[in-house]
């Protein structure tokens, strides 16, 4: 890598690194066209969410240990993820609340930690991306991302830019899609009906593709959408403002 | 009303299959949100509005034992009584022996939490004294006996039929062929019969918004005049209210009062906004001889410099309840708990025990839309989390989940293996799940895939294939 070059550790979540490794080459392509060098660290697995609210503070803890050491050394860390994202930003802090030494590098790391649209828009100031797509698109706001971190603008201007794609907003794109990582399993029924809200919201819009920037959501979101026999595509923003939809078939979507 | 919360589940099942509940929650979600969201519009300043309101209750939390003090003092200036109450046993023998000194059988009642959390209705009447609700819904939920299910539209799940049926079952002196099918006819009905109830009354009890601690006032907000009516008409007033509805004075009291109905129902202020005072004076035209505030603690002092203290600041608004996809999806009754929703999910187990409703603080996506409405800026995500924390460290949660859990942290804290693993099950899964795209039932996914289908994950994982790719690592 170049002096000049951004030295990124991606943080790539477990999600996307077990069923959806297009969304983390995707963030790759974004940000070394953008001047960044890409780092993948192996030692790394879960943000610790699942644990941190469970209240299994103690094994959340034991996370958020191994991922401040794998890295504290980056310039910048990235993930494609407002909920993980929020997780080392926001929570990894409190977690070391009475632990000086650990609050320090906690805090160290959350300052330097962003999720990809904001990395690229706010810090990065990628103005527009080199792609395009022909269809219709409605975006979902993610919780975490949208509240803790304040994304909003960042993906649908980036968006904007992406020849031959139409935006159509959603009445209730800010709605919670009734995932809520382990919640959707504790209270599926009402996390069903929840989805199923966000799914008539989204497709009332007439939108033939939803994009967010989270993939449980998305998981979430696509696996009610295919069992209803909806056709609308179900997509990370990253795939699009990459160009590679042709490459990876929809979320919940076989190759056909 | 006993709590139910440790049927929330079930109680839950049920609210989704009820069609009349999910209709008249789908107005709900549709109607105080958008109207918040105007009357904010109408208010450049409402941001800093509710930084204010956040800090002026933070101030008088601080300083909660001197406000309450200096507000008994004015009390008994005004020529009234303050009792303190320590648990919800006191507070109803405070009331009923209030009704018994004089001697009193009817009893009317404005709209009060505190009442429901005293569940005083059903004490008085034990005790042979006629308690009525003159509040409409409060009315309306009186006659079918069932507990409010929501904090300021305590009917918010009937319809109107529920409404007409419960009339005419109670209404009996009327004729039986009267015409009730528009809402104005109920709301007649309704004001005729209460009229005389008003006038009947020897105890007029109402609740309090806000206790003021210069003025010895106490303030309530109605909309349909009834706690005027209640306080005023009887010979005897009696306050019922909580030891955090104190502010210092009458200034703060009105800066909440501007956040308080925007948040609420997007209203600018309610319709009525009563501040009583003492008891009534030799030249006041009107006012009760005797006017009584009861404070009920019932676990609050505890809450202070607690993990839930900043719970305390709640005024009881409800935006947190109408912008909440869980209370939107299954109303206030599943929740067991006279609080509903995500303020009642942080209050419950702080009054009533967590044992007793473990299930509250996790029925909730955290998705913080509760915090953002929130005119008092309560961090509710964050308490609901503390909840889970104190649960998961001293004992009550579902061995299945206790395991889950265990398994997933066994693995992810062993990242070597982990990607071992999950590179070869996910090639397998990747492979059975090609053709669709996704999986209709999937083993211990059972929640997931009732009504969703599991996706399958493209093939090799990204840990994998960045090795194959020569990516660099540290």
């Amino acid at each position: 890598m170049s002096e000049n070059e951004k030295n990124v550790g991606l943080f790539v979540t477990c999600l996307v690194d077990l069923f959806r490794p297009s969304v983390a080459f995707a963030a790759v392509k974004l940000m070394e066209d953008a001047g960044c060098s890409i780092c993948v660290p192996q030692r790394q697995t879960c943000c610790g969410q699942p644990a941190y609210n469970s209240g299994d503070n103690d094994d959340a803890k034991a996370m958020a240990q191994m991922v401040i050491e794998e890295f504290e050394h980056f310039d910048y860390v990235v993930a494609p993820s407002g909920s993980c994202a929020a997780m080392i930003r926001v929570h990894y802090p409190d977690l070391f609340a009475d632990c000086p030494d650990w609050l320090k590098r906690a805090q160290a790391l959350a300052a330097k930690t962003y999720e990809l649209l904001t990395f690229l828009s706010d810090v990065l100031h990628v103005e527009k991306v080199e792609a395009a797509l022909d269809r219709t698109a409605t975006y979902h706001d993610s919780c975490s991302g949208l509240r803790e971190l304040g994304i909003k603008q960042q993906p649908r201007k980036l968006l904007d830019s992406v020849d031959g794609l139409e935006l159509i907003e959603a009445e209730q794109a800010e709605r919670c899609c009734g995932f809520g990582g382990t919640f959707c399993l504790k209270f599926s029924e009402i996390s069903s009906r929840i989805t199923d809200d966000k799914c008539d919201d989204l497709l009332k819009t007439g939108a033939n593709t939803v994009l967010g920037g989270d993939l449980g959501c998305l998981m979430n979101i696509a696996g009610r959408m295919t069992r209803r026999g909806e056709t609308v595509e179900v997509r990370h923003i990253a795939e699009v403002l990459a160009g590679i939809c042709d490459d990876v078939a929809p979320i919940s979507q076989g190759k056909g | 009303m006993e709590l139910n919360a440790h049927n929330f589940k079930e109680n839950a099942r049920k609210a989704l299959k009820d069609d009349d509940l999910q209709a008249s929650l789908q107005k709900l979600g549709s109607g105080f949100p958008l109207k918040r969201l105007a009357a904010m519009d109408r208010l450049p300043e409402f941001e800093g509005l509710r930084d204010q309101a956040r800090d002026i209750k933070d101030h008088t939390l601080r300083h909660l034992d001197h406000y309450l003090e200096q507000f008994e003092s004015r009390v008994i200036e005004t020529g009234g009584k303050v009792h303190w109450a320590r648990d919800i046993k006191a507070g109803r023998k405070i009331v009923h022996e209030i009704c018994e000194a004089v001697g009193a059988k009817t009893v009317t009642k404005g709209k009060s939490m505190i009442g429901e959390e005293m569940a005083i209705n059903e004490y008085l009447e034990e005790k042979g004294l006629i308690p009525i609700e003159t509040d409409l819904g409060e009315y309306i939920i009186q006659l079918r006996n069932e507990p409010p299910s929501h904090i300021i539209a305590p009917a918010i799940h009937l319809r109107k039929s529920h409404v007409e049926e419960a009339f005419r079952k109670t209404h009996t002196d009327l004729p039986k062929d009267r015409n009730l099918d528009a809402p104005e006819d109920l709301l007649v009905e309704a004001r005729a019969i209460l009229r005389k109830k008003f006038i009947a009354a020897d105890v007029g009890i109402t609740g309090a918004n806000f206790m003021v601690a210069e003025t010895g006032s106490t303030v309530i907000v109605t909309n349909e005049g009834n706690g005027d009516l209640t306080q005023t008409l009887p010979r005897v007033h009696i306050v019922l209210c909580s030891i955090e509805k104190v502010v210092p004075t009458l200034e703060d009291c009105t800066t909440l009062l501007r956040v308080l109905a925007r948040s609420a129902t997007g209203q600018e202020q309610s319709v009525y906004t009563t501040f009583s005072t003492g008891a009534r004076g030799e030249t006041d035209p009107d006012g009760p001889d005797e006017f009584h505030v009861v404070i009920l603690d019932n676990g609050r002092s505890r809450m202070l410099g607690h993990e839930t203290h900043d719970m305390l600041r709640c005024i009881r608004c409800s935006a947190c309840i109408n912008h909440c996809p869980v209370y939107q999806s299954v109303g206030g009754h599943a929740y067991g708990s006279i609080y509903p929703g995500p303020m009642g999910s942080v209050l419950t187990p702080a009054l009533y025990g967590l044992e007793k409703s473990c299930d509250l603080p996790n029925a909730s996506t955290m998705c913080g839309k509760c915090e953002e409405v929130c005119p008092v800026r309560i961090p509710i995500p964050k308490m609901l989390r503390s909840w889970r924390k104190k649960q998961w460290e001293d004992g009550p949660v579902p061995m299945v989940e206790r395991l889950g859990l265990n398994w997933w942290t066994w693995w992810v804290l062993r990242p070597k293996l982990y990607h071992r693993v999950a590179g070869w099950k996910m090639r397998v899964l990747a492979l059975l799940g090609r053709k669709n795209g996704h999986f209709k039932s999937f083993g211990i996914n059972k929640g997931w895939t009732k009504d969703r289908d599991f996706p399958a994950p493209e093939g090799k994982t990204f840990q994998q294939l960045w090795s194959e790719k020569g990516g660099r690592r540290l």
